[in-house]
C-alpha cells in the first residue's frame, strides 16, 4: 500500500474510495446544500481547498511536531485547531475577493470547520500511513471527489423538483435514496483501482 | 417508550433540573430526534452501522461525549467570552473524544481497529456540537447533562436500529451469531452492509419517522 503512487491514490480518492459516497464523510453540508448547481459547486471548490491544504498541513505537523514529541494522542485537538483556522483565513479570503460567493455559502462555510470529511481525510491519512506525496494526492482526490458528488446530488434534486415523491420521502429521505442509487453507480468502479 | 420509566425525584418542579427534566429527555431522545428528524450527524451513522456491535458502541461513545461536553460548557457557560465561545466548544469536545479514544485503544483494542477514524470524527459530528450551542450554552448543568444523555439515547437507538436491519440482512447474522432458522434461509445481501446500503437504510428509517410524526419538517432550498 505505501507504494502506491500518488497518481493512483488520487484516482482511487475520486472514483473508487469516494470519500462522501463510500465513506460517508461531510454529510451534513452535503445534504443541506445540494439544492442549487451553483451553491454546490461554490462549496465543492472551498472544500478541495481547504482539504488539501489542511492534509498538508497537519501531515507536516503530525510527523515533525506530533510524532517526535510523543503527542500522538493530541491529533484530534490539533488538527481541528489547525482546520479551524485555516476555515477562517479561507472566510476572510473569499469575503474579500468574492462577496456573492460569500453571501450564497453563509452559513455553510464556517461549517466547513465541522465538516467531517475534512478532518476524516486528516485522520485517514495518519491511520493508512502516508507518505508526503501521497497525502498530497489523497487530499486533492478526496476533495474532487466529495465535490464531485455534491455537484451531481444537486443537479438531481433540481431535476426532482418536478417529480411526484411519495409524502413521506419529501425531502431528505429521498436524497438519502438518491444517494444510495449514486453510491451504486460509483461502485462501477470498483474493480479499478484500490487502495484501503 | 423506555423513557417513563426514567423519571426521577429531581424531575419534580422543585428537583434539580426544575420540572424540566422528563420533558427534555423525550424532546431529545424522540420528538426531536437528531437523526432522524433534525438529520444531524449522519454521517457516522451511515459508516458505523455496517454491523450492530459498532453501532452500539458507537452509540455508547456519542452519550459519553454529549453528556460530557455538555456538562462542562454548562458549567463554564458564564465564563466564557461569546466570541470565542466555538472553539472553546470543540475543545472541551476533542477532550472528551480523545478521552473515548484512549478507552478503546487500551481495553477494545479490536473495536477501536474497527471503527478506525470515525471515533475522532464523533468532535465533527453536528449533534454534539449542536447540543452544546443550543441546549448547554443556555441551561444548568444537570438539565445540559439530561439533555446530552436524550440526544445520545435518540442517535444510540437509530443507529442500532439501523446497524441491527443492516447487519441482518447484509449477512443473515445478529451480532456475529446464526439465527436458527433464518440463516440457514436467507441469502445475504452483500449490498445492504456495502455502502449504498447504508444510504437506503437512512432513508427509509427517515421517512417511516416523517409517515409517523406527519410531514416532512423541511425542505427549504
Amino acid at each position: 500500500m505505501s507504494e502506491t503512487s500518488a497518481w493512483v491514490i488520487l484516482i482511487a480518492a475520486i472514483f473508487t474510495n469516494n470519500i462522501l459516497l463510500t465513506n460517508f464523510l461531510g454529510m451534513c453540508s452535503f445534504i443541506a446544500c445540494s439544492g442549487q448547481i451553483k451553491t454546490s459547486l461554490g462549496l465543492g471548490t472551498a472544500v478541495i481547498f481547504v482539504m488539501i491544504m489542511t492534509t498538508i498541513i497537519n501531515y507536516v505537523i503530525y510527523h515533525f511536531v506530533l510524532v517526535p514529541f510523543n503527542l500522538g494522542h493530541l491529533q484530534f485537538i490539533v488538527f481541528i485547531a489547525v482546520i479551524a483556522a485555516f476555515v477562517q483565513l479561507v472566510e476572510m479570503f473569499i469575503e474579500r475577493f468574492s462577496p456573492k460567493l460569500y453571501f450564497a455559502l453563509g452559513i455553510f462555510l464556517p461549517l466547513i470547520t465541522v465538516n467531517c470529511a475534512i478532518l476524516g481525510a486528516s485522520l485517514f491519512m495518519i491511520i493508512r500511513n502516508y507518505s508526503f506525496m501521497q497525502s498530497v494526492g489523497f487530499g486533492l482526490g478526496a476533495g474532487i471527489g466529495w465535490a464531485l458528488a455534491i455537484v451531481l446530488l444537486a443537479g438531481l434534486r433540481q431535476k426532482m423538483r418536478y417529480s411526484h415523491v411519495p409524502k413521506c420521502f419529501e425531502g431528505v429521505a429521498i436524497a438519502m435514496i438518491v444517494t444510495g442509487v449514486l453510491a451504486m453507480t460509483f461502485m462501477g468502479f470498483a474493480g479499478m483501482v484500490s487502495i484501503q | 417508550m423506555a423513557d417513563k420509566q426514567l423519571a426521577c425525584a429531581a424531575c419534580q418542579p422543585t428537583g434539580i433540573c426544575g420540572g424540566k427534566g422528563l420533558l427534555t429527555l423525550k424532546d431529545g431522545a424522540w420528538a426531536n430526534n437528531p437523526l432522524a428528524i433534525q438529520v444531524l450527524g449522519i454521517c457516522s451513522a451511515l459508516a458505523v452501522t455496517n454491523r450492530l456491535e459498532n453501532s452500539l458502541v458507537m452509540g455508547a461513545a456519542l452519550i459519553f461525549v454529549c453528556v460530557g461536553s455538555n456538562l462542562i460548557v454548562s458549567l463554564l457557560r458564564k465564563h466564557t467570552p461569546h466570541r470565542i465561545r466555538m472553539i472553546a466548544e470543540v475543545a472541551i469536545i476533542a477532550t472528551f473524544v480523545i478521552l473515548f479514544d484512549q478507552f478503546l485503544k487500551a481495553f477494545y483494542w479490536d473495536m477501536s481497529k474497527q471503527l478506525g477514524p470515525y471515533v475522532g470524527l464523533i468532535i465533527t459530528n453536528c449533534i454534539v456540537m449542536g447540543r452544546a450551542e443550543a441546549f448547554a450554552l443556555q441551561n444548568p448543568p444537570v438539565l445540559s447533562m439530561v439533555d446530552g444523555l436524550a440526544n445520545g439515547i435518540g442517535y444510540a437507538v437509530v443507529l442500532a436500529i439501523i446497524g441491527f436491519f443492516r447487519e441482518l440482512l447484509g449477512t443473515g447474522e445478529i451480532l456475529g451469531y446464526k439465527i436458527p432458522v433464518f440463516s440457514e434461509w436467507y441469502t445475504p445481501n452483500q449490498l445492504m452492509i456495502l455502502a449504498p446500503g447504508a444510504f437506503f437504510a437512512l432513508g427509509i428509517v427517515i421517512a417511516i419517522f416523517n409517515a409517523i410524526k406527519g410531514p416532512a419538517p423541511e425542505e427549504n432550498k
